[in-house]
């Protein structure tokens, strides 16, 4: 039961993470990013990983794509013109990701340790929010309080960036 | 039930196809939304190894990775906003969004 769902969610993914690349009008594109992160929502719930899988829903599948949709909107963008294939991109493209998966692979089948089935754990994780909670209070909380300070400068640089006139 | 090496090879491939976006695609969107994918799929492989690899003291998964896992997304969120902002004020200059169009650092 839980192979099928990690496989069913698992090809949505992809095939949504393929429909970004391949489609031609940007607004397909953000919408099949919208899929694929939702399908990754499901995916890390397949991990028992239910703040993450609900963080990634608020985050990525709303406000992140919010903005994408927004910012498509406003330049107005139109469906990609077809333009020459460059042979060099595709082929250093084609090599790039070739080696890396081919390197992947031969990582995944030379290793006998990761065919494991997945653990059980000791206690029910019901309660995930509150662990993870007190491994971001208690053992990360300067580096939290560090990326509000980030967020903080990111917000000031985007209020910069979109003046009217850039210096 | 999936075993590790499942997860990775999952993670592996969508990695592959955003970091193919970024190479191949021409709108600087697009490329993008191919960096959010890559992202992605590292938080994926993270939130795997942290399911699979239970601490040997109390048998739960090791929510470090998590914890990592959620400043990423953090981060990501900033770098997708002062990308797009970066974006639009490139459209207000060039008009354009295409990266063969944008060429003036280009040696």
């Amino acid at each position: 039961m839980q192979l099928a769902l990690f496989w069913l969610f698992s090809i949505l993914m992809l095939a949504f993470a393929l429909g970004v690349i391949l489609l031609r009008n940007p607004v397909s594109s953000a919408m099949s990013l919208v899929m694929s992160f939702i399908s990754l929502a499901a995916v890390f719930v397949t991990l028992d990983a239910y703040f993450i899988a609900v963080v990634q829903v608020l985050v990525y599948a709303g406000a992140v794509m919010v903005l994408f949709l927004f910012i498509i909107m406003l330049l107005d963008l139109r469906a990609e013109k077809r333009r020459r294939v460059r042979l060099s991109a595709w082929l250093g493209g084609g090599i790039v990701v070739g080696g890396f998966l081919s390197a992947l692979s031969q990582i995944v089948v030379s290793l006998p340790a990761l065919h494991v089935p997945k653990p059980d754990v000791s206690q029910p994780l019901a309660n995930d929010v509150a662990l993870v909670g007190f491994a971001l209070f208690r053992n990360f909380n300067l580096p939290f309080q560090i990326i509000g300070v980030l967020l903080l400068v990111a917000t000031v640089g985007v209020v910069l960036l979109s003046r009217k006139e850039l210096k | 039930m999936p075993t590790l090496a499942h997860y990775l090879v999952v993670s592996g491939l969508l990695f592959a196809i955003g970091l193919g976006g970024v190479l191949l695609r021409r709108n600087i969107l697009i490329i993008f939304m191919g960096l959010e994918l890559m992202l992605n799929a590292a938080n994926l492989s993270l939130v795997a190894f942290s399911r699979f690899n239970l601490l040997p003291a109390d048998g739960m998964p090791n929510y470090n990775a998590q914890v990592l896992v959620f400043f990423i997304i953090t981060v990501a969120a900033a770098e997708v906003a002062v990308g797009l902002a970066i974006i639009v004020a490139l459209f207000r200059a060039k008009q354009t969004t295409h990266v063969e169009d944008l060429n003036t650092l280009k040696f």
